[in-house]
């Protein structure tokens, strides 16, 4: 499902590259704890994934299709299609009432609109799914920002999944929560990326949470650049 | 794309404080230079109005500007007056086809009192050689009888709500509270239909009437002990020792030169012939610099409101960088959000030059008729015509400039901040 082959990435300017992956895979439906300390090239490679970022070389292969050599507008459209996103935090359009932040993938791709249809219509889909993250239905018209961070964060986790994308990344969801929501949110990232059968790429410096994953990779065990210490 | 801009517009009223206070800038910016515009287009437009047919505008010896001024648009007022032999003599020189004498001094609460002939009605032409039409009425006899008649220009009629057959007192001098002429009352016998040229503020009598309202006044004021029943009037001479300018028409225009030089040169007092579109020439160089100046403050004046529109936006920006990585998480390319912010900007100007248009309209809609009843010249509430669509058209290039900047700058922090951005 998600497959990096001989990846190399410099930033300008830079004499080293600060990713040098040779070999990474996840297959569909795993759900793998990539771990790693800040600096270790996490979000360049979240970057290379979602296709924002363009290697210097190597293959980024998504769902069996390398995305490198597509065109920028490729590329985006692909991620809108196939890849949900859940960020450490101020995920959300503050503007923007909760439910409609959650239905915000629909927008942007056709195809995600189309298989939130088939689960009953896309506003049907995100307030499944709010109701499933244990979001009061009371908050889904309030703007984002009155939202408390957990509440938003489930927003958020909302937004990644509606649709059933293939790939879910999730880079550092937790950081923000004390250590019981934490665990609580981890859960239902999992059995919700279980029960749509996407899977799930966790990214995060906290060795603690790793319990419940399939696999867990240090990220300085895939990355020659982060091993050498020349980030 | 269409997700995008839909979003740009939520994410824009969210912060519609800001943005419509830049909006607000940008419309009394744009409000103003069309003001400029239209003011300079409309006074020409006035000035070259006034007076049509006429070849020779003849007064005491001073500027032609000025000249023109009193005669013509009933404004300022003259420093002499010209003898009414040198009026005869015009009038039968062979070259003339009519001559209009224009005897002026008197005002009827501040509308200026003209003193003339019959053939004034006849004579007098504005804008494309229309002449002048009664919407009530007709002209004044200038007999002996009616000698106090009085035929009202459409805006003093208005204003002062009369109608034919009102008495009215006019008074002495250009100050409206002079004064007054008040033993010797006229009768509204005319009123004029509208033309939109200072005969609208004018209120015309006879010549006789102007001599007769002042045979017992001396210097400017009554004789102290010493006064002419109305009725009597008519026991005295009312021919007129003095007018103030004669409007000259030519039975061939090739003569105007000729007679121009012959009456420059009058034997018997110093006079001045000016051709009416000569002497506006003259006005509008006068005034060249002036025009310039306010329409460059003008101009500058938009140039710092779009400034403030790119300084908001760029601003707005750095607090933006987290809604803009979530849209390109979404799925949203560094060129959608290029577009985004560029469109924002070029939004909030379009809004801003059209409320800008619609301040115009509403402070010429309020303020048109102060301007014509002081500076004689009519602005027109119109929709906005020639340069004026050339003026908006450049202020929106203008702001497509300016709302590139942010778009620039979005779209390099698209790019460089990817989906996690530094903040």
């Amino acid at each position: 499902m998600v497959a990096l082959e001989n990846l190399v990435f410099r930033w300008p300017r830079q004499p080293a590259p600060c990713i040098d992956i040779p070999r990474f895979d996840a297959a569909g439906g795993e759900r793998v704890f990539l771990c790693g300390p800040s600096g270790s090239g996490k979000s360049t490679l979240l970057n290379l994934i979602g296709g924002v970022a363009v290697p210097e070389r190597g293959r980024v292969e998504l769902l069996g299709r390398d995305i490198v050599p597509l065109s920028g507008r490729a590329r985006d459209a692909f991620r809108a299609d196939h890849i949900g996103f859940v960020f450490q935090q101020f995920n959300l359009l503050p503007w923007l009432p909760a439910l409609d932040n959650a239905l915000l993938p629909c927008t942007f791709s056709a195809r995600r609109r189309q298989r939130a249809d088939s689960a009953g219509g896309p506003r049907a889909e995100a307030e499944r799914l709010l109701a499933r993250l244990d979001l009061a239905p009371a908050l889904w018209r309030k703007p984002a920002a009155a939202l408390s961070v957990g509440q938003q964060q489930r927003v958020a986790a909302a937004r990644a999944l509606i649709g059933r994308p293939e790939i879910l990344i999730a880079d550092e969801p937790t950081a923000a929560l004390d250590a019981e929501r934490q665990r609580a949110f981890i859960d239902l990232l999992l059995t919700e990326s279980a029960a749509s059968g996407a899977t799930l790429l966790f990214v995060s410096h906290d060795a603690r949470l790793t319990a419940r994953f399939d696999r867990v990779v240090a990220l300085a065990a895939i990355n020659r650049a982060a091993a050498e210490g020349t980030v | 794309m269409r997700a995008v801009l839909l979003l740009a517009l939520q994410s824009a009223w969210a912060r519609r404080l800001t943005l419509g206070i830049a909006l607000v800038a940008i419309a009394l910016a744009a409000a103003l230079l069309l003001a400029v515009e239209r003011v300079r287009h409309d006074a020409r437009a006035s000035f070259a109005q006034s007076i049509s047919g006429v070849d020779l505008v003849v007064g005491a010896r001073t500027g032609g500007v000025q000249l023109m001024l009193y005669a013509v648009f009933r404004s300022g007022s003259a420093t002499n007056n010209i003898r009414w032999e040198s009026y005869t003599g015009i009038a039968a020189h062979p070259a003339v086809d009519w001559a209009v004498p224009l005897s002026l001094g008197d005002n009827l609460r501040g509308f200026p009192v003209v003193g003339t002939t019959a053939e004034y009605f006849a004579r007098l032409r504005y804008a494309d050689a229309r002449p002048l039409a009664f919407a009530a009425g007709r002209p004044f006899a200038g007999t002996v009888d009616g000698v106090f008649e009085a035929v009202l220009g459409s805006e003093v009629a208005r204003q002062l709500g009369h109608r034919r057959g009102d008495s009215i007192v006019i008074t002495h001098g250009m100050a409206a509270l002079g004064p007054e002429h008040a033993d010797k009352p006229f009768s509204v016998v005319g009123i004029l239909a509208p033309t939109g040229t200072p005969v609208d503020r004018s209120v015309h009598v006879s010549l006789e009437a102007i001599t007769a309202v002042h045979l017992d006044w001396m210097g400017g004021a009554p004789l102290p002990g010493f006064s002419i029943p109305a009725e009597h009037v008519r026991k005295f001479d009312l021919q007129p020792k003095e007018v103030t300018a004669v409007l000259v028409g030519l039975k061939n225009r090739p003569d105007v030169f000729r007679l121009q030089r012959h009456i420059n040169s009058w034997p018997d007092e110093p006079l001045l012939a000016v051709m009416p579109g000569v002497a506006l020439d003259e006005l509008w160089q006068t005034l060249a610099l002036v025009e310039r100046t306010l329409f460059a403050l003008a101009a500058l004046v938009v140039l710092v409101g779009l400034a403030g529109l790119t300084a908001t936006l760029l601003a707005g920006l750095n607090e933006r960088r987290r809604e803009l990585a979530i849209l390109r998480a979404l799925g949203a390319g560094p060129r959608d959000i290029f577009l985004m912010l560029t469109g924002e900007g070029l939004l909030i100007a379009t809004l801003g030059v059209l409320l800008g248009c619609l301040l115009l309209a509403a402070g010429i809609a309020a303020g048109a008729p102060l301007v014509q009843a002081h500076f004689g010249i009519v602005l027109s509430l119109r929709p906005p015509a020639g340069n004026e669509w050339a003026l908006l058209a450049s202020i929106l290039a203008t702001s497509l400039c300016a709302s590139l900047v942010p778009g620039w700058r979005a779209w390099r922090m698209a790019l460089a901040d990817g989906l996690t951005p530094r903040n």
